[in-house]
């Protein structure tokens, strides 16, 4: 298969949007569009892992899509939401790196990604290749995610959006055993509890859901204030405001 | 024909004498300067014809030159163009100082030196001869940029720029040293016949790139050109802009793309292509942030050369992977933005000079509202202003068009990197000219449009009978050059083919410019672009006029609200109008505070307190601090540890002389052995 | 008889642009007020709006210069120019040596110099800032379109719209993730360039937050008519663009007869029903934002059109 055959087109297509919707988690600048963006990408999942069942006729496919997009296109969305709005967490974004910066680095990621997954796959089929390259953007995409954001919410997400990555890697690949593929989706979900935990226990002792509060924390001089943090405003108020430019 | 050339070279040389004496008298200068409107017409009508020609024979060798030889002159198709370009630019600015002598006599002689050296450089057949007409350019045109030299800024504009000029005299004499060691000859057929290869031809790269880079104001060595350019009189700035940056062009193409040969490795045009893009982009938005007239051109010119570097960047690329039509068309289009650079950029320097002398001011914050008082010199500068902004269909837009196509063409080299860098470069390009476009916007209209900001402003009136023929005429030029692009470049089939060799053949047909290649090629066609605009225009205002025939009636303006100044603030309260800083805000923050530190300040007195509150807007050019603050250092290290030397006794002072003599006795020995 | 056929295309297309374009701004409108659950003036409204303005007398400010009379003709004239080069119902028409893509961004950018130099004419604070703030948009918007031109020159091997448009009709390019990038770089090009939402308001008149509307406020009569057809063409022309380049189907070949011109039609009409909704939903459901966010927005869909290259380098390498 090649371009220019629907089937093709369509996986990679699918596989394009996910890259898409990994850009757009980067671009982001509330909590809330970062969950909406991963629910989507969740969904894309789906629907690329139930177009792949029903190329490769392996109807164990459908059951990941189907595993898929309850888990990451429903619920989880709908837990983070509910986080969100149950312990009052900051609304916005808060960046390590720039938007535009990470944008930046994003496209600079990809590029290494492509140069790197084209040449190792030489033999295999084109359908596989490009994917592969697609799969890798997204995993690394993940990554930059949550070593570029501040928020537990978003890094959060940055590994579920990386995983999101390895799943449709595995699924581009035909005779992939549906175990393998239960058991990444049972690990998000520990993840995810973990994950949760931690939001709880971060947001119980530190009242703030900053990963950068526990910098104090580190070494001997405990709890001296970075000048960085000293700058957060209190949970609820808009950050932005500091900037107050018209338009 | 050379001997034609020789004749006019020495009528320059002859004016420059004649000068001294003649430079205390008015009229005495309006003698100098008609004589260098003859002598430049005479070299762009020798260009041309050469260019019809095809080439102008064999090398003449004047009998005399360096200790070693004779000095060479010839004229190919590249010099050909290049020497009608100066032609051009250099009669429509000696024309203008006819009507408007300089005031300093010092400014006088050096004036006809400045061309010759332009000439000679760019008719000299060896490496020495050019490089002696480089060095008489540079130092002519320090003389002219230092001539006003009460001024405190003038002595610093001029004092880097000499520093400049022996940076690139420091680069530019061992590169052509290095081609000539290796070739074992100074003419330039010599210097053919052996092209360099492997560490050597990175070297001659590296130093011609710094050389004539640096003279043609390429980023990160263009901190000079912004103080320089406005530091000369108006005819000089537009000189210097629209024919000597062309000359280093002119060096940098005949250096890399002639005389080291066609068989140089893609990667030759990378460099090129990311120093020429990196200076349109850094050129276009400082002369978005400047807040004098001329500084907003001499920005401009950056942005422009910056575009000329990256065609002749491509040019080297594509010919490195052995697609001969498509370095054809990126050279085209570098030789042909060089010309019509040349001649919009001298018009609008022109035109900055008939508003500094009309208005009383170069700062755009004194000025304003001048299309009522100068009708005449706005439609001019708006002319030249929309060639500069990449307009269609003017001038600009036609060189632009084809680097376009060159640059969207880039990703036939097949080379990974190379494309991506040529998809950067597209990126970077296309920003420029909108930058551009936005410059020459914010300089039109706070120049000429809206109310007056100052009484001296209010004052203009229309520049001179004699002012008004130096202006039209490059306009004029400017038009004719956007509508005809197709046998212009045909012209320019010699210095393509001077350049690519014989078999290059300019991307035009009739009167369509070409870009891509093959049946599937892309066409610009000016002509009809410009007779379809005609037709639409007449149509539309005839069906507009015909629904609506009422005639407009002049009111208040109504302007939100907010009511004109009172009488007796004739010029409002200047902050009523955009300023020059205002206008630039949004590119200050959007861009400016990425690339050039750019940073605003609000000071706000607390309620009660009766102080103006201020508004500080400043920026940095990052060149200012990787290069300029580097080789103050530097120089200022030398001179400390020289300055031990003075005190020397007579033995250690001889033992100093007699170790250098060994030194180079060594070296000696040492090529000797291999 | 080829270039009768061109010439009668190119006639029938003008004059179905023209007539659409008042329409899709009407109806963008209405389709808009019905979303927001009002009951919206009727879609033919610009048409009206159109012959009363021109219908009454222009005021031009008293220091007002001949910029302010001449532009709107100009930036109606490039605009108008831009119109007819890029294709509607069929291909082939008589100006379509002219259509290059890099002359279309050109023409456009003539358009929006006029429109700034006749906003900033009077010298208002106003006018300043919106001409200010356009021209800056444009610095980021046309290296976007510059490089989703880029992708369309490799697939298609020129820049030339007609030849560009029938290759993605004819040729088996399939769905293309790097055209869908190049699609969505272009997408946002054209809400910046229209001055719609997220980039500007076109139904505000707060002077914070306007851009494209501040430059009118001098404007009046048949000067402030042909402004605003002038920004109705423009959102036409970039509908067609859209349809032209992303939803080749249908369009009649060179030299086809009428049947395949009356199809082409119908598809097309379909198709810039499609954008209208698509565009009345997408406004209605997005907030404008701020202006010194633009850069960002401006700049992903850069770095997306970059990207759509780069993955095309990669596929052309391969093959």
């Amino acid at each position: 298969m090649t371009y220019g055959q629907l089937p093709y087109d369509i996986a990679h297509l699918l596989g394009g949007a996910m890259l898409l919707l990994s850009f757009v988690l980067l671009y982001q600048r509330r909590v809330q569009a970062v969950i909406n963006a991963f629910a989507m990408q969740g969904a894309v999942l789906a629907m690329a892992a139930a177009w792949q069942g029903a190329m490769q006729s392996a109807p164990e496919l459908y059951l990941t899509a189907l595993v898929a997009f309850t888990a990451k296109a429903v619920l989880i969305p709908l837990a983070l939401r509910a986080i969100v709005r149950r312990l009052n967490l900051h609304r916005a974004v808060e960046t390590a790196l720039g938007i535009g910066a990470s944008m930046m680095a994003g496209v600079a990621v990809v590029a290494l990604a492509i140069l790197v997954a084209l040449p190792i796959t030489t033999g295999a089929r084109a359908i596989a290749r490009e994917d592969l390259a697609l799969a890798l953007s997204v995993v690394l995409l993940g990554m930059l995610m949550m070593i570029t954001r501040r928020n537990a919410i978003s890094q959060v997400v940055g590994l579920m959006s990386l995983e999101n990555g390895l799943v449709l890697a595995a699924v581009g690949v035909a005779g992939m055993p549906l175990v393998v593929e239960l058991s990444t989706a049972a690990l998000v979900l520990v993840v995810f509890v973990v994950a949760g935990v931690f939001v709880f226990q971060i947001r119980e002792r530190f009242d703030s859901v900053d990963t950068g509060a526990f910098a104090a924390n580190h070494g001997e001089d405990a709890f001296e204030p970075e000048p960085e943090e000293a700058s957060t405003a209190p949970p609820g108020a808009p950050p932005a405001a500091q900037r107050g430019d018209a338009g | 024909m050379l001997t034609a050339f020789s004749l006019v070279l020495a009528l320059l040389l002859l004016l420059a004498v004649a000068a001294v004496p003649l430079a205390q008298r008015p009229a005495g200068a309006r003698l100098v300067h008609g004589g260098c409107v003859a002598a430049c017409l005479a070299l762009a009508l020798l260009g041309l014809v050469v260019l019809l020609a095809g080439g102008a024979g064999p090398p003449l060798v004047l009998p005399f030159g360096p200790p070693w030889g004779h000095a060479l002159l010839a004229l190919d198709g590249l010099s050909a163009w290049f020497l009608m370009l100066i032609g051009i630019t250099g009669a429509s600015a000696s024309f203008y100082a006819m009507a408007h002598p300089p005031v300093r006599p010092a400014a006088l002689p050096p004036f006809p030196l400045f061309l010759a050296g332009m000439a000679l450089t760019l008719a000299a057949a060896d490496a020495f001869t050019l490089l002696f007409g480089f060095e008489l350019m540079s130092l002519a045109s320090w003389a002219l940029v230092a001539s006003d030299h009460a001024q405190l800024e003038n002595r610093r504009a001029a004092r880097l720029y000499l520093m400049m000029a022996a940076l690139s005299a420091a680069c530019l004499v061992p590169a052509f040293g290095l081609l000539a060691g290796h070739a074992g000859g100074f003419s330039f057929a010599a210097l053919r016949a052996a092209p360099p290869s492997g560490w050597l031809a990175g070297g001659v790269l590296l130093l011609g790139l710094l050389g004539a880079g640096s003279k043609a104001g390429l980023a990160p060595l263009h901190v000079w050109l912004p103080l320089a350019y406005p530091a000369a009189p108006a005819h000089v700035s537009a000189l210097m802009s629209g024919a000597m940056a062309k000359v280093a062009i002119y060096v940098l193409a005949r250096l890399l793309l002639d005389l080291c040969g066609p068989a140089q490795p893609l990667w030759w045009g990378a460099p090129l292509l990311v120093v020429g893009a990196c200076s349109a982009v850094l050129g276009a938005l400082r002369s978005n942030l400047e807040a004098d007239v001329k500084v907003v051109l001499a920005c401009s010119s950056i942005e422009n050369i910056g575009f000329i570097v990256v065609g002749l960047g491509l040019a080297l690329a594509f010919r490195g992977a052995d697609l001969g039509p498509l370095a054809a068309l990126a050279a085209g289009a570098a030789l042909l933005h060089a010309l019509n650079h040349g001649v919009f950029k001298t018009l609008l320097f022109l035109v900055a000079g008939s508003v500094q002398r009309s208005a009383g001011s170069r700062r755009i914050d004194r000025l304003g509202g001048l299309i009522h008082a100068m009708p005449l010199t706005a439609t001019c500068a708006l002319v030249g202003m929309a060639a500069a902004a990449a307009l269609p269909p003017l001038s600009g837009f036609a060189s632009e068009w084809l680097l376009l196509q060159a640059l969207l063409a880039g990703w036939r080299t097949g080379d990974v990197a190379f494309q991506v860098l040529a998809a950067a470069g597209t990126a970077l390009a296309a920003m420029a000219a909108a930058l551009a476009a936005a410059a020459m916007l914010r300089l039109f209209g706070l120049v000429f449009l809206g109310r007056p900001r100052s009484p001296r402003g209010a004052g203009a009136h229309e520049v001179g009978r004699l002012e008004r023929w130096a202006l039209v005429v490059p306009a004029v030029l400017t038009v004719l050059l956007g509508l005809l692009p197709g046998p212009l470049l045909a012209l320019a089939q010699p210095a393509l083919a001077s350049l690519l060799g014989a078999g290059a053949s300019a991307p035009a047909r009739g009167f369509a410019l070409l870009g891509g290649t093959g049946d599937a090629a892309a066409w610009y066609l000016p002509l009809t672009l410009a007779v379809v605009l005609a037709l639409a225009g007449l149509v539309l205002v005839l069906l507009v006029r015909a629904r609506s025939p009422l005639e407009t009636q002049r009111g208040p303006v109504w302007n939100g609200g907010f009511i004109n100044p009172p009488e007796h603030l004739p010029f409002g309260d200047p902050l009523s109008q955009p300023s020059a800083a205002g206008m630039a805000q949004p590119l200050r923050r959007m861009l400016g505070t990425s690339l050039f530190a750019a940073t605003e300040e609000v000071r706000l007195p607390p309620p009660g307190d009766t102080r103006v509150a201020t508004y500080q807007a400043g920026f940095t050019d990052p060149a200012q601090g990787w290069v300029v603050a580097p080789a103050a250092w530097l120089r200022d290290a030398v001179a400390a540890r020289t300055e031990r030397m003075r005190d020397f006794t007579i033995r250690r002072c001889l033992s100093l002389g007699f170790a250098t003599l060994l030194a180079l006795l060594a070296l000696l020995a040492w090529l000797e052995a291999h | 008889m080829q270039t009768l056929g061109g010439l009668l295309t190119q006639a029938l297309h003008l004059v179905l642009m023209l007539l659409a374009a008042p329409l899709v701004v009407g109806g963008v409108r209405w389709l808009k007020a019905r979303m927001l659950g009002r009951r919206g003036a009727s879609p033919l409204q610009p048409f009206r709006d159109l012959r009363k303005l021109l219908r009454k007398r222009p005021v031009l400010a008293e220091n007002a210069s001949a910029v302010s009379e001449v532009a709107p003709y100009v930036g109606v004239v490039a605009t108008l120019v831009a119109v007819a080069l890029v294709p509607s119902f069929a291909h082939g028409m008589l100006l379509a040596p002219l259509g290059d893509l890099v002359l279309l961004a050109a023409l456009l950018a003539l358009a929006r110099f006029a429109l700034a130099l006749a906003g900033m004419d009077v010298g208002t604070g106003f006018g300043g800032l919106g001409a200010a703030r356009e021209m800056s948009f444009a610095a980021f918007a046309e290296p976007a379109l510059l490089v989703a031109l880029l992708s369309f020159s490799i697939l298609a091997g020129t820049t030339n719209l007609d030849a560009v448009a029938a290759t993605f009709r004819d040729g088996l390019l399939g769905l293309r993730v790097s055209l869908a990038l190049a699609g969505i770089a272009l997408l946002a090009v054209a809400l910046t360039e229209n001055a719609r939402i997220p980039v500007d308001n076109p139904a505000t008149h707060l002077e914070l937050t306007m851009v494209h509307e501040a430059m009118l406020l001098e404007s009046s009569g048949r000067h402030l008519a042909l402004w605003e057809y002038e920004a109705a063409l423009k959102l036409t022309m970039w509908l067609a663009l859209l349809a032209a380049a992303f939803l080749p189907f249908g369009v009649a070949p060179a030299g086809s007869g009428p049947l395949a011109w009356l199809l082409g039609l119908l598809a097309w009409v379909v198709k810039m029903a499609g954008f209208a909704v698509a565009l009345a939903v997408f406004e209605s459901a997005i907030a404008k934002m701020r202006v010194f966010r633009v850069p960002e927005f401006l700049g992903a869909a850069l770095l997306l059109a970059l990207l759509a290259a780069a993955l095309l380098f990669v596929s052309t390498g391969l093959a």
